[in-house]
This record gives C-alpha cells, sequence and structure tokens, in this order.
C-alpha cells in the first residue's frame, strides 16, 4: 500500500511525514516524529494515555489516522511548557506527587489542560468527570485531582 | 535485633521534596519500554492461539517467510532444548518457556505458538496472517473447582511437586498445609461457628503501560536488551537460560517502568524478541496490544475459599480454620500457600488451621499482584469474622483489636511476632472521625485487617563522590512509584549533603552488582538499607582523608552535618572539613572515594493495615458507589511521605476494582471475552472519592531507620473492607466478587449473597 | 549445637509426623543440610524453596545466618512477593 504524505503542525512547528493509510496519528507521532510523549496504553480511546489536543479538541490519538492530522494543529505534552518554564499543572504535579509511574501523566496533563481551558473553575465533580477518560493505575487519583483543583485556583488567582 | 543503632531524628528523611526524576515525567521526556528505537529496528509480532487448550498439530510457517518485508520466523525450536522440566516451582524457567513459547500444547487462549520479525508493524502484523497452525483442540477447564474434581482435563501430567497429597487430580500441583493448636477443640468452646464460602475472580495487575522491548543478539552470543521490567536481572537471568546464552553477555537496561504491580517480575516478549533478533541478525522490537496484556500476560489467581472461625459472646475467637484454592492458569505457582499464610495473620489465635492448594487450569500462567495471595483469604476471613460480630452484636473494631496479633503474639504461620503495628492501626482507626461520622439511609461501613510480609532480597548498590562534592548513587531496582526521590532522601541523610546534590540512577546489569526485583515491598526497605550502608561505606573513606590530613587516627574523626569533625576536644582543635573539600582534592589524596554495599538484607519487617470504607448502594441498579476511604497503615518509618500515600491511595483504589468491577471473564469455548479496558474497567476519577491515609510509624527493628515495605499491603484489606461495607448496606452477605450491579441485584432479589 | 526446627504441618508426611526436628547446626545452612540427612525427604521442599523463620525475623535465603540453641526456628515456605 503506497503511503501518504501529510503537513501539519505540532506544538508550533511544521511538519512533514510519510505514513501507510492505516498508521494512527498516534503512530505517527511516536515513530515518525520522535515524539514519544504520548504513549499507547489500550489502542482502543480508553485509557487516554495518548491524548494530545487538534485545533484545540481533546482527542485521543490512537484512534484518529495519521491522514487525517493534515492541515491540523496538533498539541502532545512536548509543547506544554514554554522553554524552560513548566506549565503550572507539570509544575503542581511535581510538588503533589501527582504521579508515581509517570506513564499516564502526558496524558492526565494534556487533558487537565484542556479542562483549565475550557472551565477555569471546575468543581471536584467535574475535574472527575473530565478526567475519567484517564486511566491512572497507581494513584487512586487523590492526588492528581488535588493537583488539578489546586493549579485552577492558583490560574485564576494570577489571571 | 537492630541492625544499628536506629535512627530517629532526621534532616532529610520524613520531608516530601519534588522528585528528582519529575520533570522528565511531565514534560513527554522520560523514555519507557516503547519508546526505544534503534537503526535497521525490526518489528516483531507474536502469533497467539485462540483456543484454550489444543495440541499443535504442525504450523508451517513457509508463507511468511517467503515475504519480502519478513525478515524471521520464530518457534519453540528456536529456543535452548537445554532447560529442563521439573515438577512445581523447582523448574521455573521450564515453566517461564514453556509460557513464552508454547511447545506440543497450546494452554490457554492467547498463548504464543510463533512470532515474526518484519520491516515495520504494521508488515509484522499482516505477516502473522500468513503462518498457518493446525491444531486438535482438546477439552479445557477454566474454573478452579471444575479443574479439580476427576473427569477434569489434565493440563500436564507429573507438574505436581511433593507437596501434594495421594488422590488428588493432577491440576493439583502444589499443596500447604499449616497452623497449631486444636481447632476442633476450639470450634467446641465457641459460642458461635460461622461457616461459609467465598470466591474470587481473576484481575488483571493493569499497568497502564503494555510491555515492550528492544533486542539485540548477535551470532557472538552478545545482546543487549531495553525493556520494560521491575527487575532486569531476572530478565537477563531468564532470558540467557531461554536462549542458551552466558548471562554475563547480555546487557540489560530497564526503561522507565509504567506500572508492574508484580506483573512485570517476570519476561513475556523478551525472549521472543532476542530470538527473532538472532535469526534476523537486526535489532527487534515487540511492544504488546492491550488484548496481548490481558489475554497473555499477570493475571492474579482466581480463588475458591472455604472459611469457618469459631467465636465466643465477648468476641474471642476460639479457632478458625480456612481453605484455599487458587488458580494459576497452565502453569504451577498460584500462591495458595500465601493465601493460606496470610489469611489469619492478623490474629493471636489459639487454634489455627489453613490449606492451601495450587491449581492448574487453561488460563494464561499468573503473574504476582500486590501482596500475591493474600487479598483473597482476607476477604473471606474478614468478611466471616464481620458477619460472626453482627450476629453476636459486637463492634467489629472492638472485636479485631480484642484478637489482634501483638509483639509476642505466635503468628498465624508459626513464628513468634517481633514488633508489629496492627494494634497501632486498630486504635488509630477507632479513634479517626471517619469510625464515628453517621452514615446516610442505604450506605453500609465496612472495616477490614490486612497483613503482608514483605521482601528483602538480593541488594547491591554503589555511590561515587564527584569533585565538586555531589554524589552519583547506583541503585538496581526500577523506580516504580518514586523510588529515587526515597533513596535520594536517606543518602543526604547520610552524607549530609543537600538532597538536590544527589543524582540517583537505575543501572544497567552490566555496571552494578546483581539486584532481586522491586517486588515483594522491597526497595524502600532494601535498597535503601544498601543506600544507608553504601552512604555510611563512602564516609568512612571521607574521614580517613580528614584523619590523614589533621594527622590524627581515624577513630578521632566522626561525621557531622556533612563534614568531617574531630570527635572530640581530645582529637585536637580543627575547623570541620565539607565534604566537598574532601573531594576537590580526592585524586591526589588517594584516589577517587565510593561507597558500596552488597548483602542479602533479612529483616523486612512483616506489615500490617485496617481499612475503613463507606458504601452506597443503588437498589434500582445494583450499582455501588465507594463514598468514603481511609487507610491506616504501618511504613515503619516513612522516608517519603507523599509516596507512601500514594502507595496507600494506589492499593485501596485496585482493591476498590477488584472488588466492585474487574474479572476475567471466559466463555465456554474457554475464551477471554473482555481483554480491553472497556470491558474490563478498572476505577476511573469519577469512581472514586478521596482517600484519606494515616501513617503509623512502629519502626522495624531492621532496617537502621525503621522502614517496612509499604506497596503490597494496602491491597490486602480492601476487597474485605468493600465487601462488608457493601453487605452492611445491601443487608446480604457477598460472598462471590467481584460485586458487580448483576450481582448486587441478583443478591438483593434473593434476600441472599 | 542442637536448634528445634519447627516445620509447617504439610511436612509432617515427610518426617514420620514429626512436628519439630532437632539437628546439630550452627547456620541456616546447616541445620538444612543435616535436616535432609536425617529426613531425606525434605530434600525436595528445600529445592523448591525455602525461608527461615529465626525469633520472627524471616530469613528469605541467607544460609549463613546463625542458629542457636535459644532461637525460635521455624522452616517456612519461600516467600515471593509482587
Amino acid at each position: 500500500m503506497s503511503k501518504l504524505h501529510v503537513s501539519t503542525t505540532v506544538n508550533g512547528d511544521s511538519v512533514e511525514f510519510l505514513c501507510d493509510p492505516r498508521e494512527t496519528l498516534l503512530d505517527c507521532l511516536r515513530d515518525k516524529l520522535n515524539l514519544t510523549g504520548a504513549k499507547e496504553g489500550c489502542g482502543t480511546g480508553d485509557c487516554g494515555a495518548c491524548s494530545v489536543t487538534v485545533d484545540g479538541r481533546l482527542v485521543c490519538s490512537c484512534l484518529m489516522l495519521g491522514v487525517e492530522a493534515d492541515g491540523k494543529d496538533i498539541a502532545t505534552v512536548e509543547g506544554m511548557a514554554d522553554g524552560e518554564e513548566l506549565h503550572p499543572l507539570q509544575q503542581k504535579f511535581i510538588e503533589y506527587a501527582a504521579l508515581q509511574c509517570g506513564i499516564c501523566t502526558p496524558g492526565v496533563l494534556v487533558a487537565a489542560k484542556a479542562l483549565l481551558e475550557k472551565n477555569p473553575n471546575p468543581t471536584e465533580e467535574e475535574a472527575r468527570y473530565w478526567l475519567a477518560g484517564n486511566l491512572c493505575r497507581c494513584t487512586g487519583y487523590d492526588k492528581i485531582i488535588r493537583a488539578v483543583m489546586d493549579t485552577a485556583a492558583d490560574m485564576r488567582e494570577a489571571s | 535485633m537492630a541492625l544499628d543503632d536506629q535512627k530517629s531524628v532526621f534532616k532529610f528523611v520524613g520531608t516530601r521534596p519534588d522528585r528528582p526524576d519529575g520533570l522528565d515525567k511531565v514534560t513527554g521526556r522520560a523514555k519507557f519500554g516503547a519508546d526505544a528505537y534503534a537503526a535497521g529496528m525490526l518489528h516483531g509480532a507474536i502469533l497467539r492461539s485462540p483456543h484454550a487448550h489444543a495440541r499443535i498439530v504442525k504450523i508451517d510457517a513457509s508463507k511468511a517467510e517467503a515475504h519480502p518485508d519478513v525478515k524471521a520466523v520464530v518457534t519453540r525450536a528456536d529456543f535452548s532444548d537445554k532447560v529442563e522440566f521439573k515438577p512445581g516451582l523447582a523448574g521455573e524457567f521450564w515453566n517461564v518457556l514453556e509460557n513464552v513459547m508454547a511447545g506440543e500444547k497450546a494452554l490457554y487462549d492467547g498463548h504464543a505458538v510463533a512470532a515474526v520479525a518484519a520491516t515495520s508493524a504494521l508488515a509484522a502484523r499482516d505477516a502473522l496472517k500468513l503462518i498457518e497452525v493446525e491444531y486438535e483442540v482438546l477439552p479445557h477447564v477454566t474454573d478452579v473447582d471444575k479443574a479439580m474434581v476427576a473427569d477434569a482435563p489434565v493440563i500436564r501430567e507429573g507438574a505436581s511437586d511433593y507437596s501434594v497429597p495421594e488422590g488428588l487430580h493432577p491440576n493439583v500441583v502444589r499443596y500447604h498445609e499449616s497452623g497449631h493448636g486444636d481447632v476442633e477443640a476450639g470450634f467446641g468452646e465457641a459460642d458461635l461457628v460461622i461457616e461459609d464460602s467465598f470466591t474470587t475472580e481473576a484481575t488483571h495487575q493493569g499497568y497502564i503501560e503494555p510491555h515492550a522491548c528492544l533486542a539485540s543478539l548477535g551470532g557472538d552470543g552478545k545482546g543487549e536488551l531495553w525493556c520494560t521490567t521491575q527487575g532486569h536481572w531476572i530478565a537477563q537471568k531468564t532470558c540467557a537460560a531461554l536462549l542458551g546464552i552466558e548471562t554475563a553477555q547480555l546487557r540489560v537496561t530497564a526503561s522507565e517502568i509504567g506500572g508492574g504491580f508484580g506483573g512485570k517480575t517476570t519476561v513475556f516478549i523478551e525472549p521472543v524478541a532476542l530470538a527473532l533478533s538472532r535469526k534476523a541478525n537486526r535489532p527487534v522490537k515487540i511492544v504488546m496490544s492491550r488484548s496481548e496484556v490481558f489475554r497473555a500476560t499477570g493475571p492474579t489467581s482466581s480463588a475458591s475459599m472455604d472459611i469457618k472461625i469459631g467465636m465466643k459472646k465477648d468476641g474471642t475467637i476460639t479457632a478458625a480454620e480456612g481453605i484455599f484454592r487458587l488458580q494459576g492458569g497452565a502453569f504451577p505457582g498460584a500462591p495458595g500457600d500465601m493465601t493460606a499464610m496470610c489469611a489469619f495473620a492478623p490474629y493471636d489465635l489459639t487454634n489455627v488451621r489453613q490449606v492451601g492448594y495450587d491449581v492448574m487450569a487453561n488460563r494464561p500462567k499468573q503473574a504476582a499482584y500486590r501482596a500475591p495471595g493474600a487479598p483473597m483469604g482476607a476477604f473471606a476471613v474478614e468478611s466471616v469474622l464481620d458477619e460472626l460480630c453482627n450476629q453476636l452484636g459486637l463492634d467489629p473494631l472492638d472485636v479485631r483489636l480484642k484478637n489482634a496479633a501483638h509483639d509476642g503474639s505466635k503468628a498465624s504461620y508459626g513464628p513468634t511476632y517481633d514488633q508489629i503495628g496492627l494494634v497501632k492501626t486498630l486504635e488509630e482507626a477507632k479513634a479517626h472521625p471517619h469510625y464515628s461520622a453517621p452514615l446516610k439511609p442505604g450506605q453500609g461501613r465496612g472495616i477490614s485487617c490486612g497483613f503482608w510480609f514483605n521482601h528483602g532480597g538480593e541488594t547491591s548498590v554503589s555511590l561515587a563522590l564527584s569533585g565538586d562534592g555531589s554524589a552519583q548513587l547506583m541503585v538496581g531496582t526500577p523506580d516504580i512509584g518514586g523510588s529515587r526521590a526515597s533513596m535520594a532522601l536517606m543518602a543526604a541523610e547520610v552524607l549530609g549533603i543537600p538532597y538536590e546534590n544527589i543524582r540517583v540512577t537505575v543501572a544497567d546489569t552490566a555496571t552494578l552488582g546483581y539486584n532481586d526485583v522491586s517486588h515483594g515491598s522491597r526497595v524502600t526497605y532494601a535498597s535503601g538499607l544498601a543506600t544507608i550502608k553504601a552512604a555510611k561505606h563512602a564516609v568512612e573513606k571521607l574521614c580517613e582523608r580528614a584523619a590523614t590530613k589533621w594527622g590524627i587516627p581515624v577513630d578521632a574523626v566522626k561525621w557531622e552535618d556533612g563534614c568531617a569533625v574531630p570527635s572530640g576536644p581530645n582529637a585536637g582543635d580543627f575547623d570541620p572539613l565539607p565534604l566537598a573539600d574532601i573531594t576537590a582534592n580526592m585524586g591526589a589524596t588517594g584516589g577517587p572515594i565510593s561507597g558500596h554495599f552488597e548483602a542479602t538484607p533479612e529483616g523486612a519487617g512483616v506489615s500490617f493495615g485496617t481499612h475503613i470504607v463507606d458504601a452506597e448502594v443503588d437498589p434500582e441498579t445494583g450499582k455501588t458507589a465507594i463514598t468514603r476511604y481511609t487507610v491506616i497503615q504501618d511504613a515503619g518509618k516513612a522516608i517519603h511521605p507523599a509516596y507512601v500515600e500514594g502507595q496507600y491511595q494506589g492499593g485501596a483504589a485496585q482493591g476498590i476494582g477488584w472488588a466492585l468491577n474487574e474479572e476475567y471473564i471466559y466463555g465456554e469455548d474457554g475464551r477471554l471475552q473482555n481483554s480491553i479496558f472497556l470491558d474490563y474497567r478498572i476505577p476511573v476519577a469519577s469512581d472514586l472519592p478521596m482517600i484519606d491515609t494515616v501513617i503509623v510509624e512502629v519502626p522495624n527493628p531492621g532496617h537502621p531507620f525503621g522502614v517496612r515495605g509499604v506497596g503490597e499491603t494496602g491491597i490486602v484489606p480492601p476487597l474485605a473492607a468493600i465487601a462488608n461495607a457493601v453487605s452492611n448496606a445491601a443487608g446480604v452477605r457477598m460472598r462471590d466478587l467481584p460485586m458487580s450491579p448483576p450481582r448486587i441485584l441478583a443478591a438483593l432479589k434473593s434476600g441472599d449473597g | 549445637m542442637t536448634v528445634k526446627v519447627h516445620l509447617w504441618s504439610g511436612l509432617r508426611a515427610l518426617t514420620g509426623e514429626q512436628a519439630v526436628v532437632e539437628v546439630e547446626a550452627a547456620t541456616i545452612g546447616d541445620m538444612l543440610r543435616e535436616l535432609v540427612r536425617l529426613h531425606p525427604a525434605l530434600q525436595a521442599p528445600i529445592d523448591a524453596g525455602v525461608s527461615v523463620s529465626v525469633d520472627g525475623r524471616i530469613m528469605a535465603s541467607d544460609l549463613t545466618a546463625p542458629v542457636a540453641a535459644e532461637n525460635e526456628i521455624y522452616l517456612m515456605q519461600r516467600l515471593r512477593g509482587g
């Protein structure tokens, strides 16, 4: 099967790649662009470890084909920090010990960032339901939710 | 029996600094199993049996081999023929080999039968369809009780070891019996005896990172393996045996590990990738799909249990007996012995008897899962205790306190307990506001105690000082949950230099001596102990350099707050000599300064916890909501309390999943029906409340700082505590896990679980 | 010196129903060797893996650990962790 040429923007950079039409966006990010921050935990859109945003919308990159990324604006965990300056969520996750093994962390961070952009003042229940698509097997979510709620409070105060 | 004068006042230990690998893990920089690539790399894929039990008549790979994208195909013939079969666990390498690549028979749905390496992941997947396997389907059995009856299909003749009494089915491969006193006499003294039966289904460890590896093995027998594992030395040893190469010729590097919980203590794809690489003469990467993870790795055992406990009206337990039958897949290893030994361990019993069976069935080889074997037994025992309390009108916490094991109690598994913290956890539970908080209608409260042994294991640590006074610490236990932070804290405590000045690396198998797996809650205990000893070793050398410089005997120098100082007024009058001042000149004063420690620390210290749970059952749907959860557990000494809390919370959350949702569902055809996360539902954020924690600290005499392992005990009480809460909320005793909505509805309807 | 080794009850079938076996030993290694010498059938469980509890402290594998007459010694099945 011949490969297709895709031009897209990832974390603000223009990139191009050739992909098999069966390859997912996640495969392309990882195997063609060396952006391995997004992880494959399930391949069926159930675990959220591959979360990225496409034109600002939160998606599981394992459920989208690489060819569908053509002309889109993709953001991954690698683009979350501003140079050396970590995003407040990243900082707070470290401070709160909101990760143990860290495999779900990129997806959780991308999803939490999307939440706070949409709703800067979520209730605990809203945060829990928004992040229900991001499985974490280590933490029981306690410290993750606390980190997200506290970041939201800090960001509201700062703005 | 302290190893040292135990330290109890700390500068660094007990604080909560940022973890050293935090930045890598929040930016996507950390490299996990699937994140490695090599020049010329091929992708491997594994063909798996669709049958639960079948003779492999013929494998024809000629079409796959002829395909231009395919560079190698392997079957069992490509592995060592020197690996010896032995009964029970004595031949564990053979068991692992048989599991990673089937021999004469496919033993479960998902069992590997062949593998290919091709130029892309898609090409490899496509090539699997070109391999033709002829099977002769055999009768199968997946249920533990059915696997033990006379006409059950035999999985493998000769797998039973010495322990199995005459007359049992060949699928019973190990047998354990222990206890003390006279249980029959004890039951005679009881005012109430309850006898009941319980089952738990197999659950998967559910780590979010599937198994992944990148392997390279040349014709010269030298190899490199990168993999996600809890223990790269055991991976090295096992792979070398299965491939028939020398252990030292295979260098294994542990990637960052995306969860293990016991499931990554053995190998699955690693020997296959090495065999493919040897045949193709190119690096081969294999990454499992989630479905492969469910079908062919883990899970824990399923269990069927009978419990009998006698109690006096005042709550005194007079006798306890348990029969525990654990199904561990098509291989020996189900931890029926551990279940038996742990089940009654929280209690000081005069009369106790426990029997454990290890039973084979046509399911994937069970793997360790957090306190392997203990949660099931606790579920059954603590459910009966709860029922005794209900029927005798006694407070369940008071009854547990009355019977609790304490220092000097004879453990149900034999020995006398040293210093233990169970009573303290029960007292903390009783004093906790959760225990006296009012319940709403429809809610129930449950409690349970839990026990786990903890483990020490072979350990080797090196610490090297740099000229500028910073330190590199090399440990051999993969960092699953923040152990770099706890290691750095312990090293800082001994060296007296800032936590931030210590860089902790998980060394590969070529750069450090043998290290046992990150399991048995051993990392903070054993690697921690070795880190402390290695740092002390370096401090001895630092003191020697200061002594030489000052021209005084080395025993006149002591180490204080990161400096060499004279040990007393008679030693002389010298200004404190900071570590960095000594290391700055170390090359010219005797050479580099390093500290080492290698040993098998034996003093892990057993651990206990008590959990309190409130559950609310919806009578319309049968759905259970956990409304409040409190974990109280003895940590000995919490090195980094935030990560100790994290272990408690994670154990509770996994227990909630096991209790309420998670189960392996097999069809009549013996195939696993729920091999994706949509159908095998682990707890999500919206399922859970905040999980409160109380860290009890009863120091472990076997560790210089008093550490006990904390990783595993936290999953022991939840199944029972939740079952007790649900049973109290629903008014019916729940005897089978998971307590899924249909099962609860059925119990409500029949008025009896 | 003579040490008393308590066996788990499942082993009694291998020792002629003896629950406690007395052996001459100064270390765990000696002790295991002597146990097998007195009761050859104990070779199988020892090969399959045992731990030894000495005064409540569980020795997972150390054959060099000392044992003495005053110690409380239990043979246990080898512990495995997750």
